[in-house]
C-alpha cells in the first residue's frame, strides 16, 4: 500500500492502469479528459498492455467497447455529461447485451445553457439504461469501487458505472491509499466474460432482431439481472474490505440509527454534511444521515431499514427531473418509502446545479426546516436551496 | 486467379438460405458472394438495415460465422472494438489463428448516419474490410431518400410530385470519400461482375489495414423493378458507366472493367419505375443532366486512372 496525493481523475486513471484492461476505447470530455490522458501516457510508456482505441465520438466509445467485449475481453472507458448523453444509445445494449463494461464516469452537468461542473443529471439521466451505478463520496472511494467494479461487473454480467463529482473530486487532490498492483491483479483474477465472437468455430450471432415472441422474456431476463445484483455489491464490497480494510455497502448511513431528522444525499455532498451532522450532534440534535452509494439497481431493502422511523426526511437532490413533482432522487426514496405503513414525510431540496457551491450554513438550514417540519411546522414540499430566485 | 463457379458452388453458403430477404433481393445476392470468399475464420459487424432485419430473427440466424449487430450508426465502431480485442487476446496468447473482421452496413448506414464512425474507424487504420451494399435510400423503413439516392429517383421522402421531381440532389460519392482518408484499399463493384467482386473482397481482406468496397446493391422492391431483373438492372449501371468498377490500391486508381461500347444512362433508367417521371416530357431536362454528369464523372475517373500509371 502507497500513500499518494491524487484527484480523483488520476486515482481512476491510477486504477485503470492496475486493472490493466484489455481494451480501453474513449474519447475527452470535462472535466473527466484527464483520466484519458493520464491512461493513453500509460499506453505510450508502456506500463499497460490494454490496446487503446482513440475514437472520434462517445458514441463510438462504447460501440467499440461493446464490440470487445462481447470478443471476451475485459473493456473500461470514461466519459461525463454530454457524452454519457450521447451513449445513450448504446448504453441499453451494452446492458442488455450482459456485457460487463466499466465507465469511470465524472457527473457534470448536462446542456442547455452549457456548464462543465458539476450536477448528477447526466447519470440519473442514464438511470433506465439497466447499468449498475455507484456514486462516490470521495476520491478514495472513486479508487476503491472502480477496482470493485470490475468484479461486479464480471459476477452480474452487467455494465457498471462508478462517478465521481466533477473539479470538485475530478480535480482536488485528496490523500489516496493505493494498492499494490499485485493486489489489484489478485483481488480481480483473470476477466470472465458471458460468450465470444472470436471463436469461430462455434459462431454466435450477437444482437439479433427480436419481436413480439421473444423480446419480453429477454427483457425480463435482464431485470431479473438487476435484481439479483445487492448481493453481488455486496459480497464484492466485503471482499475488498477484508482484504484491503475498507468496507463498502450499498448505503452508507452516518449516525442515523437513533437520528429523528436525517437527509439523504449523493457524492461529494456527503462529507459536507456529515461535518454538520457531527455540529448538529454536538448542539444535541437528533440529525442523521444516508448517503446512497448505489442508485441501481435502487437499494430499497436499506432505504425502507435506515429510514423507516425517521419523524422527517429531507431528500437532496443535486439534479432536477423536471417532472415537476421534485428531483429523481426524491421520487426514487419517496416511492421506497411507500410501503412503511406510516411513512415519514418526505420534503425535497435541489441544490448545487451547474457546479453552484452547497455550504455547510445551507445544509444546516435544511436541518432546521426539517427540525422545524418535524415540530409541526408546515413548509414547502420541494424546495430549491442556494438559487436568486 | 479468377473464381470457379463450379467449385464455389460446392462449399456451404455462409449466409445460409432461409432467410427473409425479398425475392430479388441484391443485397442477399452480395452477401453469399462476399462470404464466399472470406470463409468461416470472419466475424461479421452488421449495422440496423434491410440485411440485419432479415437474416437474424430471433431465435433464427442465417449466419454461419460470429455475427453482432449493435445498432445504425455504429458497424464501423464495433468492428474496431472486436478488432481491437482481438489485437490484445493474441498479444496475451488467448488467441493465434487469423480472422477477417467485415463491417457491412447499407448506404443508410454508410453514407448518412454512420459517416462518422467509419470515417473514425479508418483515420484509426484497424485491419477490418467494410462492405457498404448500397441499395440507393433507406429500404428497411421503406424507401426514404439518403445520402446515395441518385438524382431525379422517386422515394418516399422524395416523392415525384407535380411541383418536385423526385430527389433534386446529386448523390455522395462516397468511394471517393472513403479513398480521400488515404486507406491502403477502397473499390466498387457490383454483383452483376461477381469475378471483380469477389476479387476485391480477397484483395481488401489481405490488405494490412483498413479496407472499402462499395457494392451496388439494387432492390426490386425500392426501384420498381421486376425481381428476376436485378442482376441485368446492377449490369446496366455498370454498362451505362453510372456505377464504375474500380479500384484505389495504395493511392492508385485503377478501373477495373471498361464496357466497350457504353450504353447512354437513359437505359438504365427507363428500367426502373423510381424514374419513371423522368420520361415526361417536362423532367427529360432531368436526365440530360444525370448523362452529363455521369460522363463528367466518368472522365474524372479515367484521368485519375492515368494519373496513376
Amino acid at each position: 500500500m502507497k500513500i499518494k496525493a491524487l484527484t480523483a481523475n488520476e486515482a481512476m486513471a491510477e486504477a485503470m492502469r492496475q486493472i490493466n484492461p484489455d481494451v480501453v476505447a474513449a474519447y475527452p470530455i470535462t472535466p473527466a479528459t484527464e483520466i484519458v490522458q493520464h491512461f493513453a501516457s500509460f499506453v505510450a510508456d508502456g506500463l499497460v498492455t490494454t490496446e487503446f482505441v482513440p475514437v472520434e465520438s462517445e458514441h463510438s466509445a462504447m460501440s467499440a467497447c461493446i464490440g470487445a467485449a462481447a470478443a471476451g475481453a475485459r473493456v473500461m472507458t470514461s466519459t461525463a455529461s454530454q457524452g454519457l448523453a450521447l451513449m445513450h444509445e448504446v448504453l441499453y445494449i451494452a446492458a442488455a447485451l450482459r456485457l460487463p463494461i466499466v465507465i469511470c464516469e465524472i457527473n457534470r452537468a448536462l446542456s442547455a445553457p452549457i456548464n462543465i461542473h458539476c450536477d448528477h443529471s447526466d447519470t440519473f439521466g442514464a438511470r433506465d439504461s439497466g447499468w449498475i451505478q455507484i456514486y462516490s463520496e470521495d476520491s478514495q472511494e472513486a479508487y476503491d469501487s472502480v477496482i470493485q467494479a470490475v468484479k461486479i461487473a464480471e459476477e452480474a454480467f452487467l455494465p457498471v458505472m462508478v462517478t465521481a463529482d466533477g473539479f470538485i473530486l475530478s480535480h482536488a487532490m485528496q490523500r489516496i491509499e493505493v494498492l499494490e498492483d499485485e493486489e489489484v491483479k489478485e483481488f480481480l483474477g483473470e476477466p470472465k466474460t458471458p460468450y465470444t465472437v472470436l471463436d469461430t468455430d462455434n459462431p454466435i450471432t450477437v444482437g439479433p432482431l427480436d419481436l413480439q415472441d421473444y423480446f419480453f422474456e429477454h427483457k425480463r431476463q435482464e431485470a431479473e439481472a438487476m435484481r439479483l445484483a445487492p448481493p453481488i455489491i455486496e459480497k464484492v464490497g466485503k471482499e475488498f474490505g477484508e482484504r484491503f480494510g475498507r468496507y463498502y455497502g450499498l448505503v452508507d448511513p452516518y449516525r442515523l440509527e437513533d437520528a429523528e431528522v436525517a437527509v439523504v444525499v449523493m457524492g461529494s455532498t456527503a462529507g459536507t454534511a456529515k461535518e454538520v451532522v457531527d455540529k448538529l450532534r454536538e448542539e444535541g440534535k437528533p440529525a442523521g444521515l444516508l448517503r446512497m452509494r448505489v442508485l441501481r439497481p435502487l437499494p430499497l431493502k436499506e432505504i425502507v431499514e435506515n429510514l423507516r422511523d425517521k419523524k422527517v426526511i429531507g431528500v437532496m437532490d443535486r439534479a432536477e427531473g423536471m417532472s415537476g413533482f421534485g428531483g429523481p432522487l426524491y421520487t426514487e426514496i419517496r416511492s421506497g418509502l411507500y410501503d412503511v405503513p406510516s411513512h415519514p414525510p418526505l420534503y425535497n431540496y435541489i441544490y448545487g446545479l451547474g457546479g453552484r457551491d452547497i455550504k455547510p450554513e445551507e445544509i444546516e438550514e435544511i436541518f432546521k426546516e426539517l427540525f422545524d417540519a418535524a415540530a409541526g411546522k408546515e413548509i414547502p414540499r420541494v424546495n430549491y436551496k442556494g438559487v436568486r430566485e | 486467379m479468377p473464381f470457379d463457379l463450379k467449385e464455389l458452388s460446392k462449399e456451404k453458403d455462409l449466409f445460409a438460405p432461409g432467410h427473409r430477404a425479398c425475392a430479388g433481393c441484391g443485397p442477399a445476392i452480395v452477401m453469399r458472394q462476399i462470404m464466399a470468399v472470406a470463409g468461416k475464420d470472419t466475424v461479421v459487424g452488421f449495422a440496423t438495415g434491410c440485411m440485419e432485419v432479415v437474416s437474424t430473427i430471433f431465435p433464427y440466424t442465417a449466419w454461419r460465422v460470429p455475427y453482432i449487430h449493435v445498432a445504425f450508426e455504429n458497424a464501423a465502431a464495433v468492428i474496431s472494438g472486436v478488432e481491437a480485442a482481438y489485437k490484445a487476446l493474441k498479444r496475451k496468447g488467448k488467441i493465434n489463428k487469423k480472422i477477417n473482421f467485415i463491417a457491412i452496413a447499407g448506404d443508410g448506414g454508410t453514407y448518412d448516419i454512420g459517416i462518422q464512425a467509419l470515417s473514425g474507424a479508418l483515420e484509426r487504420g484497424h485491419n477490418f474490410l467494410y462492405v457498404c451494399y448500397d441499395n440507393q435510400a433507406y429500404m428497411n423503413t421503406g424507401i426514404q431518400r439518403s445520402g446515395a439516392t441518385p438524382l431525379g429517383a422517386h422515394t418516399t421522402t422524395s416523392p415525384a410530385g407535380d411541383v418536385i421531381p423526385g430527389k433534386v440532389q446529386w448523390r455522395k460519392d462516397l468511394t471517393e470519400i472513403v479513398a480521400a482518408h488515404g486507406i491502403p484499399y477502397a473499390a466498387q463493384a457490383s454483383p452483376s461482375h461477381w469475378n471483380d467482386l469477389m476479387e476485391k473482397v480477397k484483395k481488401a481482406l489481405e490488405t494490412e489495414g483498413p479496407a472499402f468496397i462499395n457494392v451496388l446493391a439494387p432492390c426490386p422492391v425500392g426501384w420498381y423493378f421486376s425481381p428476376e431483373r436485378t442482376i441485368k438492372i446492377a449490369k446496366l449501371a455498370v454498362d451505362t458507366l453510372f456505377w464504375p468498377l474500380y479500384e484505389v490500391e495504395n493511392g492508385k486508381h485503377r478501373i477495373t472493367y471498361k464496357p466497350r461500347k457504353p450504353k447512354p444512362v437513359e437505359e438504365w433508367l427507363k428500367e426502373q419505375g423510381r424514374f419513371r417521371h423522368l420520361f415526361q416530357e417536362k423532367n427529360r431536362w432531368i436526365i440530360e443532366e444525370f448523362q452529363r454528369q455521369v460522363n463528367e464523372r466518368w472522365e474524372r475517373l479515367l484521368r485519375l486512372e492515368e494519373a496513376s500509371l
